[in-house]
């Protein structure tokens, strides 16, 4: 560019070469991705301050307080429970059919909750990113961390409903403990996907309710997941028994539940849900580390 | 030129883009409009294009308090956040930096619903405390930016303060901690007269602990008492890069011009 070398011919060296020879770096540079990592985990405790920050500013201007972590679930499953077990009375050839919707409702809620809260953790602290430098993926980290919070306590509550429709407590209730974990990767790596996506292209905020819909429809909440086999077939049922939800949902309901259908043998739900976990775990940690330096201009 | 003094900012033709979507004419922004555009491929009349740097170049020595001045909207606090890395400059050129340089500045947000302490918990960690370090510097953070000079503040959401309050808990959160290269951006003008005293003096500490400030400020007393040379920047283009007086006399001139 002329207008460099004009420059340049007053300053003997170029300015770039001053500045590598005294060892300064670029400003907004990329740091490889292990040195991300470190540099994100000294910053742990941030993230965990930032999360109950985020907890204690919501919950602050209420007058019960985290008395709402569970009274929120419980009318939740309430709601259900009108509809669906007074209201409609369908028992869907379910046996316990209020634990079988509860488990899907409240399994979903914690990814769709952690979308929804995922999608504006960067558009909604841009004067905090602007203002602080930090590793953005703090962000959508605390998020998740949130709403693990709040699974918690509806994990709490759906295992009285189980125990109250006469469910019995086995040694398999241990695997909800994985099951859960796996999602929580799961759902870390879709609010850093969601979070760098819609920070590009805010457009796709407005779509985000019916993806979550069009998901929950897919992913076997409100009715039996036998009701994908009765309709489709071939690829078809293939894709949709293959959506993680529906994955990680079964896993839920073959932990606390006695007699229940799945789509799948439970190994091969399994080798399913860890592969979608270290998929959208990774990727979406990877894809959102591309983005970092980028996050500021808003 | 090969003197001893150590370069900490090097900004080599430096140009910052703005990118602002959803701000046209109205009908540019139309269904139809919106349809052409997809059918025929063209880029988004809907996004405009704001050059606020435009080839800013000049070196920043380890000890020294730079000054920027310039009307509003001339393109300081763009530069600002392009030092501390917070907005990419374009391609062609580029800012070097030591270290991680910090910005501080009255738009700081911090949680509004949090207590100033909490406030001052949070800050601290997100410039890369350890715990113990935060418990050992907040007593001191809130003594210093005298929030509770008037009653037991610290403990009542932010919300509550009067904004020059929020900002003197803001500078004094971000002058807390060592910097190699501290930005400041108008934070000294909001304070009253007492804290701003204290802190044109915490800035002079902070540049004798060999590091570089940069002060973005409309109180030309101010920059005069902290900083001996000044950049003036006019419409993203620097206009006078030299010692404060020569730099001052020179925009004087132009302002009242």
């Amino acid at each position: 560019m002329a207008q460099t070398a004009v420059a340049d011919s007053d300053t003997g060296p170029s300015l770039t070469e001053l500045a590598r020879s005294h060892g300064l770096t670029k400003a907004g540079r990329l740091p490889r991705l292990p040195e991300y990592t470190r540099h994100l985990w000294s910053y742990r405790h941030f993230i965990a301050a930032f999360a109950n920050a985020k907890v204690s500013a919501s919950l602050g201007s209420t007058k019960l307080g985290v008395v709402w972590q569970l009274l929120t679930p419980l009318i939740n499953a309430g709601v259900y429970y009108l509809i669906f077990g007074v209201l409609i009375n369908t028992k869907q050839d379910v046996d316990n059919f209020i634990a079988y919707l509860c488990a899907g409702v409240f399994v979903f809620g914690f990814t769709q909750s952690v979308v929804q809260a995922g999608s504006q953790s960067i558009t909604a602290n841009i004067a905090l990113i602007r203002a602080l430098h930090f590793p953005r993926a703090s962000l959508p980290i605390a998020v998740s961390l949130v709403e693990v919070r709040n699974m918690i306590a509806s994990m709490i509550v759906l295992v009285a409903i189980v125990l109250l429709t006469g469910e019995p407590l086995t040694a398999q209730w241990l695997l909800l403990i994985p099951a859960l974990v796996l999602q929580t990767i799961f759902n870390t790596g879709l609010a850093l996907f969601v979070s760098r996506l819609i920070s590009k292209v805010t457009d796709i905020r407005q779509l985000i309710p019916y993806i979550l819909r069009i998901w929950m429809y897919g992913s076997a909440v409100l009715y039996p997941v036998t009701f994908f086999a009765e309709r489709i077939h071939g690829w078809q049922l293939t894709l949709v028994e293959s959506n993680p939800m529906l994955i990680y949902i079964e896993l839920v309901r073959h932990a606390l539940m006695e007699n229940v259908d799945l789509a799948q043998p439970a190994p091969l739900l399994w080798l399913q849900a860890a592969i979608w976990t270290v998929l959208v775990g990774f990727g979406g940690y990877v894809y959102f580390w591309r983005g970092e330096k980028g996050y500021g201009r808003g | 030129m090969a003197d001893q003094r150590q370069p900490t900012v090097i900004a080599d033709n430096a140009n910052i883009v703005y990118r602002i979507y959803g701000s046209v004419a109205p009908g540019a922004n139309s269904p139809l409009a919106s349809l052409r555009r997809i059918v025929t491929g063209k880029k988004s009349a809907a996004v405009r294009e704001v050059h606020a740097v435009k080839g800013a170049s000049f070196v920043a020595y380890r000890g020294e308090a730079i000054g920027l001045i310039g009307t509003n909207g001339s393109g300081k606090s763009t530069l600002l956040r392009a030092i501390a890395g917070l907005l990419p400059v374009e391609r062609g050129g580029g800012i070097y930096a030591a270290g991680q340089p910090s910005l501080l500045g009255v738009n700081a947000a911090l949680m509004n619903d949090l207590s100033g302490e909490r406030n001052v918990e949070l800050g601290c960690l997100a410039m890369g405390m350890s715990p113990a370090e935060v418990k050992e510097q907040a007593p001191g953070i809130i003594e210093f930016s005298g929030i509770n000079d008037r009653g037991d503040f610290s403990s009542l959401p932010m919300k509550t303060y009067s904004s020059g309050m929020a900002a003197r808990l803001r500078f004094s959160i971000a002058a807390a901690k060592k910097h190699d290269v501290l930005l400041i951006d108008e934070a000294l003008a909001t304070g009253d007269a007492k804290f701003r005293k204290r802190s044109e003096q915490r800035v002079r500490d902070l540049r004798k602990e060999a590091g570089t400030v940069f002060l973005v400020s409309h109180s030309e007393q101010s920059i005069r008492d902290t900083c001996e040379r000044s950049i003036w920047l006019e419409s993203g283009v620097i206009r006078a890069d030299g010692p404060t007086d020569d730099v001052l006399k020179e925009y004087e001139t132009y302002v009242n011009k």
